[in-house]
């Protein structure tokens, strides 16, 4: 199969396809773990760097799985990495550790993964493999991050509080409060809040979309026009 | 002159949703004239706040999703949903907490799921939830309708109260604030006292004539049509089977069925919440199933829940059980024998 230009992988994944506001994979992590920007970016990273390294090894070792047991393979190919991850935040990250709890061992379960490692890493080389690891993996931790910075300001009133717990002790007063304590509403830290902004994330893509669109057909419509009017003139 | 003779059957002209709105807003009046007598001027500024919001708030999205103006915003729903919403409320809110109820049960509850008809939740009690779980101190300000209570504010000092968060001199919140009736058997409860001689009444009568001024609105719209009995009995004899089950079983934790009835919020949310023409099921047998549901589900969050008033959740609940019970509860076409509908079409 011939490789797909890097410009096109890198804009299917952190934009038109993209897998958070396009596909809609990885909810559970998405959706529970996005309450403060600091948590979504811990996730976000690990789930890029599981991405990379799954794409990466399922993309070396293509040639030598069968097409009948490919898929326990890939698994084990991922739950490995993600053990490797869990250990290493545990070791380096303990307190974010704690926080995210559950929800590392639980990348092994997100479909992003394993939809990149069988539709796409399993029939490339390794090098655009990376790439689309990477960028699927961009894609997918933006969005965390945006919705859990859109769900702290509104249901915290801060943003990027308990930045040490990923940063280290430099970090510290990283955290800056936005909004009075008074003025936050508590309904965008609960589960509706999380469904609520991620809605409104995918309404605001496809706007985007929509209005680029129609300036794209204004624009040929324009085009179209031009020498038209030449010739009559 | 002509007089056209018509072959059966003589259908009625439908009732339009203005007319039926104008029933239930007339039904409001006494029920709010009883609260701000007993509680208050700020029940009146909440029902303003409220109505006002909501109706612009209704306005704003017609616009942004390029509907008309006209049948929406005269059809008088959206009052309706800002009045119930209001009337949910501590009398003691600040200003705020009415106008975010309000806009967030017509934007989300209502207007992005397609507007009036198209509702899966009851717009009003959508507001009432979310204010509940994302205020709780805001939504525990209730005043007490005794002497010195939150009644004897005047006018001005309420406004006062409501707009800037300033007493009048010598004043404490706590003086005017109270627990509620169902507040008040949870904290004996909690705190493991027994509630047979302990009176969990204790200067909760006035929640007795509130309940007494909304039964005699519901009555009138029973009267004009608007509602129909089958919800608000079923939803009451759900409610009274099931406290009176709990009491039978541990008349010291349980409160009494004539507690649940009009301790809270059963009688107001029987007659005008769970009778939304929208939200609710539309077939006689589902609407029994309907009322009955919510009353059950009430009394179990009352009794084994973390809020103190469970008649909101359990009216959103039972919102979502509204299309199965409807499913399962239509009526037989006429003229087959048996239940049929279109389950059994095409097979």
């Amino acid at each position: 199969m011939s490789n797909p230009r890097l410009s096109e992988l890198a804009l299917d994944g952190l934009w038109k396809n993209n897998p958070a506001l396009v596909q809609v994979l990885g909810l559970c992590p998405l959706l529970a773990i996005s309450n403060t920007t600091i948590n979504a970016l811990g996730l976000a990273i690990a789930t890029l760097v599981t991405l990379l390294v799954s794409n990466g090894v399922v993309s070396l070792i293509r040639d030598w799985v069968r097409a009948e047991v490919r898929l326990p393979v890939y698994v084990m190919v991922i739950a490995s990495v993600v053990t490797i991850i869990e250990l290493t935040m545990n070791a380096h990250f303990h307190e974010l550790y704690n926080t995210l709890g559950i929800f590392i061992p639980l990348i092994v379960t997100n479909c992003i993964i394993i939809a990149r490692a069988e539709g796409f890493a399993s029939r490339h080389g390794v090098g655009v493999s990376l790439f689309d690891g990477f960028v699927m993996g961009m894609g997918f931790g933006l969005v965390l991050v945006v919705l859990g910075a859109m769900r702290e300001l509104i249901g915290f009133g801060t943003l990027l509080d308990g930045a040490d717990q990923l940063f280290g002790p430099v970090a510290v007063d990283w955290g800056v409060r936005v909004l009075p304590e008074q003025m936050t509403f508590l309904l965008a830290l609960m589960p509706p809040g999380a469904f609520i902004g991620l809605a409104l994330l995918v309404a605001f893509k496809q706007a985007v979309d929509q209005r680029s669109a129609r300036r794209a057909r204004a624009a040929k419509a324009a085009r179209s026009a031009e020498p038209a009017a030449e010739a009559a003139g | 002159m002509k007089f056209p003779v018509q072959t059966s059957p003589h259908v009625e002209a439908p009732s339009s949703v203005a007319d039926v709105m104008t029933v239930v807003l007339w039904a409001l009046v006494p029920g709010t004239v009883a609260a701000v007598w007993l509680l208050g001027w700020g029940v009146l500024f909440n029902v303003a706040l409220a109505v006002g919001a909501a109706w612009l708030a209704e306005a704003l999205m017609l616009w942004l999703r390029a509907r008309p103006f006209k049948p929406a915003l005269t059809d008088r729903s959206v009052l309706i949903t800002g009045w119930i919403l209001a009337l949910c409320l501590p009398n003691l809110a600040p200003w705020w907490l009415p106008v975010v109820g309000a806009v967030f049960a017509v934007v989300v509850a209502k207007q992005l799921y397609g507007g009036i008809g198209y509702n899966l939740f009851n717009p009003a009690m959508v507001g009432y939830v979310v204010l509940l779980v994302s205020f709780p101190e805001a939504m525990t300000r209730w005043g007490a309708p005794v002497e010195g209570g939150a009644a004897s504010l005047a006018l001005a000092e309420a406004a006062q109260w409501t707009f800037l968060g300033v007493l009048p001199g010598a004043t404490a919140f706590d003086a005017l604030s109270q627990a509620t009736p169902l507040d008040q058997w949870r904290m004996v409860v909690t705190q493991g006292g027994d509630i047979t001689g302990a009176s969990i009444w204790q200067g909760g009568a006035w929640s007795v004539w509130l309940n007494l001024a909304f039964l005699a609105g519901g009555a009138w719209m029973l009267y004009r049509g608007a509602i129909r009995w089958h919800i608000p009995v079923a939803m009451i004899a759900g409610v009274l089977l099931t406290a009176g089950l709990l009491w039978g079983i541990d008349p010291e934790r349980f409160a009494d069925p004539l507690f649940h009835l009009v301790g809270g919020g059963v009688i107001f949310g029987a007659l005008f919440v769970a009778t939304d023409p929208v939200t609710a099921s539309t077939t006689p047998r589902g609407r029994l199933v309907f009322g009955f549901g919510i009353g059950v589900l009430a009394v179990l969050i009352r009794s084994f829940g973390n809020y103190p008033d469970g008649v909101a959740f359990a009216i959103l609940l039972m919102n979502l059980a509204v299309p199965l019970i409807d499913y399962y509860t239509q009526p037989p076409v006429f003229g087959r024998k048996g239940r049929s509908g279109t389950r059994t079409e095409g097979r």
